[in-house]
């Protein structure tokens, strides 16, 4: 009846993820008492889980985001303790949690942090930088978050309910197969993959065909704001990379559940081949993640230096050339397999090709910065912040494209190190520079500036305490993933890290409480004009927080920086406004997701009666949307005009104070 | 009507500075960005079998296995169907009712038919021990073309509810896009067939 699922799930000999799990359901239930004792659940039901609004999307990708890297860093802080304890002890994590806990910190860091970070961003500020008033496909969009989601509940849910996989963020054979890894850990890494996989190639067909085909009148493609740009590309690697790990992942569960033989040691399986799979998907992605954030920089220094974007179409250039290297430098995650020198040495020369591009980028960030009348505000720290170590990254990632140097550090702390410097200092400094960029936009009050420069601080020089010691110890030879070790030498060297992992928690308990500050303080933070930071892109010209149409009257675009030329001619006379036809919500992404988790955690536990009914509910859910008579309702153009004169005064008269104080 | 919507009819590339494409010209687009996905997908699958298409572990190989004049019935009725999915989409936007179902419905059977002699052909080599648990070759060969299968059959699914949207909702704006995207999806694996069908049965018997 309920397949492998039995009492002996529960981990009750395990005090660690038991009090975890315990803290977890408190929190969870606490949540949901309090939105039950107000009354917030209609809201929720209503403005929130049923929205096809990509604003409203794009925040909850964000927050799931923000959610999941609290639990991301919690296992962080659990193996950077274990290792400073375990020098000649055991420590106290047995090796089978520590295993777990490596595996889920990635596993949640890439797929369910960095992911919905940018993905939540770009679904933000896409349709409002391209003057549209949604995405292409609303409630498409919605079903892809909540794929996501269930795909984070799965991840966690391995905590209480059985097991997580102990074979590292990517599961590699033959250790993943049946025979080595016989429990439900790496099926719950499968399936939960396979579902939210689902829900990021939807949300990229979404934005690739938003950017391609929905833009403002005068919107040409080379007018459109740099993160348009690296969204595009970064979606266009999501649409042609994320059905090959849909693949991959595919063939090992058809390894484990019916004794197929694609990466088994037996009857023919070649293991080599899964690592070329999964990194003909995984180098992609690592683009796919850093694109956006290289967007939110070009955006966030343009605005803070005052000036237009060096070098915009070198820029384009150099993104595209990146969307297409992407695919072209694999097999440098495992020089070691042995190709031989030839193909270790055409990959190690591509490798070091698309260093090109990307330092075309970082000059064009100085260009831009050079000569401008700098405002240091929280975002700009957080780009200057990633420059100089992003830079720093990428040098020892051009050091480990060297086959012979690879073949010494393999494996070691310092590829740890390596891919930490370029994901924290690259896609985390992003997204959270992007978080506080268009934070004022989203809620209509800005962040605390105090807090959140405290905040970075203590990430900048949490982050170097952390990783630079990693490096040392990679140069001195210890291995990833250790339990415990005997090395003298080392010990040092990683109480440091922890050390690092301290302030960088320190960095995050300022971002919550300048969070709730700013909240507190909203009044006073208020954004009255819609344009708090002198902007120069469309999202700007619309009121904090936009109303759902997101535009009144479509903006006629005349140029690159669409907003900053309109804010230099005299304002316009008021438009002839117009009724307004928007997406109405739909269930149908939840629903969805919610028969998604139910067929997951079934497949999980071989619980194959209920696999069948969630397939059923799925189609079900399809068909019933497909039936909708009404996908649209009408915003009169009464109150589209009352809405939009509410903001035009405000920033008609911060436009003339600015203009007088010049 | 706005203008967009007026000149959508054609279906030929609109200048996208005069803002955005019409919602018809959206929906294609879109379906053909996640088609192409698809094929990725399936370029996968046939790059494992070109990996391991002789790695047979000492069992049979494709040579011993594939009933050419089966699997050429397959392709006759697939290729066919494609062409009667085609006098549907014409019918569809001809509204005219006799075309429509009546090409459906001949889509439908010689789909149904595909499958079957496709089940047949699987049923057949793993009652004699030729599954896919025999080989690595024999797990990527059920895999690659089983995949394929299970595309057709979620076609089958998808067309009946399209019969049923047509008789419920009318030849509605709506339900034609639609109609436009299954057209799409039914033609792809068209060519998807005629990919497997050389990759796989043609070189496979030709040694």
């Amino acid at each position: 009846m309920l397949g492998k699922l039995t009492w002996a799930a529960i981990p009750f000999d395990q005090p660690i993820p038991l009090f975890a799990a315990a803290l977890v359901g408190v929190v969870i239930a606490g949540v949901l008492i309090l939105v039950v004792l107000k009354g917030w659940f209609p809201y929720l039901w209503r403005e929130w889980i049923t929205s096809v609004d990509h604003k409203r999307i794009g925040v909850m990708y964000t927050f799931l985001a923000m959610v999941m890297l609290l639990r991301g860093f919690t296992d962080a802080i659990m193996m950077r303790s274990q290792q400073a304890l375990a020098f000649q002890a055991p420590g106290y994590l047995p090796p089978e949690h520590y295993d777990q806990i490596f595996s889920a910190h990635g596993t949640l860091m890439i797929f369910f942090v960095a992911m919905p970070f940018v993905i939540g961003l770009m679904n933000f500020a896409v349709p409002l930088q391209l003057g549209v008033r949604d995405v292409a496909f609303p409630t498409l969009n919605s079903v892809g978050f909540w794929l996501t989601a269930t795909g984070a509940l799965l991840v966690n849910l391995s905590l209480v309910v059985g097991e997580f996989a102990r074979t590292g963020w990517l599961p590699y054979p033959p250790l993943s197969e049946l025979a080595y890894s016989p429990g439900v850990g790496v099926d719950y890494y499968l399936w939960s993959l396979e579902i939210s996989g689902v829900g990021t190639l939807l949300s990229g067909v979404n934005l690739v065909t938003t950017v391609l085909k929905m833009h403002a009148p005068g919107m040409r493609y080379l007018r459109m704001p740099m993160f348009c740009w690296t969204t595009l590309a970064a979606n266009l690697l999501i649409v042609a990379a994320f059905p090959i790990l849909t693949a991959t992942l595919a063939m090992l569960l058809l390894d484990r559940y019916l004794g197929f033989h694609f990466f088994t040691n037996t009857a023919g399986g070649n293991v080599m081949m899964f690592m070329n799979l999964i990194w003909a998907w995984g180098h992609p992605e690592v683009y796919i993640l850093i694109l956006p954030a290289f967007g939110v920089f070009s955006e966030v220094i343009s605005t803070f230096s005052r000036k237009p974007l060096f070098g915009y179409r070198s820029m384009v250039a150099a993104t595209m050339a990146i969307c297409i290297l992407a695919f072209m430098v694999w097999l440098h995650h495992f020089f070691t397999m042995g190709a031989g020198a030839d193909v270790n040495a055409m990959f190690g020369i591509a490798t070091m090709i698309i260093a090109v591009p990307t330092g075309v980028k970082v000059f064009n960030w100085i260009f831009t910065m050079f000569g401008g009348r700098i405002v240091y505000s929280t975002p700009i720290l957080w780009s200057i912040g990633f420059m100089v170590t992003f830079v720093i990254g990428g040098m020892t990632g051009v050091l480990l494209a060297v086959p012979p140097a690879d073949f010494v550090l393999h494996n070691s702390l310092f590829l740890v190190a390596h891919f930490h410097n370029v994901i924290i200092g690259g896609v985390l400094f992003g997204g959270f520079a992007g978080y506080s960029y268009w934070f004022p936009k989203a809620f209509g009050f800005r962040l605390h500036e105090g807090l959140g420069k405290a905040a970075f601080w203590c990430w900048f020089v949490g982050f170097y305490v952390a990783f630079m010691p990693l490096y040392v110890l990679g140069l001195m030879g210890m291995t990833r993933r250790m339990q415990h070790y005997d090395v003298p030498a080392w010990h040092p060297w990683l109480l440091i890290a922890a050390g690092g992992a301290a302030i960088i928690l320190a960095g995050i308990i300022l971002q919550i409480a300048q969070l709730v500050v700013s909240i507190r303080h909203r009044e006073a933070l208020r954004d009255e004009t819609g344009d708090p930071w002198n902007g120069r892109s469309l999202e700007w010209s619309t009121p904090s927080p936009p109303p759902a149409f997101n535009f009144a009257v479509l903006p006629h675009v005349e140029g690159i920086d669409a907003y900053w030329s309109m804010k230099q001619a005299p304002p316009n006379a008021e438009p002839d406004y117009e009724a307004i036809e928007m997406p109405r919500n739909s269930p149908t992404g939840f629903i969805c997701a919610f028969f998604a988790s139910i067929m997951g955690f079934a497949l999980i536990w071989h619980i194959w009666w209920m696999v069948a009914v969630a397939l059923v509910g799925a189609y079900a859910t399809f068909v019933v949307f497909a039936w909708r008579d009404r996908d649209e309702y009408t915003i009169p153009a009464a109150t589209v005009a009352r809405i939009d004169r509410a903001n035009r005064g405000a920033r008609e008269a911060a436009l003339i104070h600015a203009q007088a104080a010049s | 009507m706005s203008a967009a919507q007026a000149t959508a009819g054609h279906g030929g590339p609109r200048r996208t500075h005069d803002g955005s494409a019409s919602k018809r010209i959206i929906v294609g687009y879109g379906f053909w960005i996640f088609l192409l996905s698809d094929i990725v997908m399936f370029s996968a699958f046939f790059a494992t079998y070109a990996v391991l298409v002789g790695a047979t572990a000492g069992g049979p190989d494709g040579h011993d296995l594939f009933d050419v004049p089966n699997v050429g019935v397959e392709t006759a009725c697939l290729l066919l169907s494609s062409f009667t999915c085609g006098l549907a989409s014409i019918g569809a936007r001809a509204r005219n009712g006799l075309l429509f179902y009546g090409a459906m419905a001949v889509t439908f059977v010689l789909g149904a038919a595909f499958l079957g002699l496709e089940i047949h052909e699987f049923s057949g080599l793993a009652a004699r021990g030729d599954g896919p648990t025999r080989s690595a070759f024999l797990s990527a060969f059920f895999t690659l073309v089983g995949c394929h299968g299970l595309h057709v059959t979620a076609g089958l699914l998808w067309l009946l509810t399209m019969m049923a949207q047509v008789y419920a909702k009318g030849y509605r704006a709506d339900i034609l896009r639609r109609m436009l995207c299954f057209g799409l999806f039914w033609h792809t694996l068209d060519i998807i067939w005629v990919a497997l069908f050389s990759v796989v049965y043609l070189m496979g018997v030709a040694r």
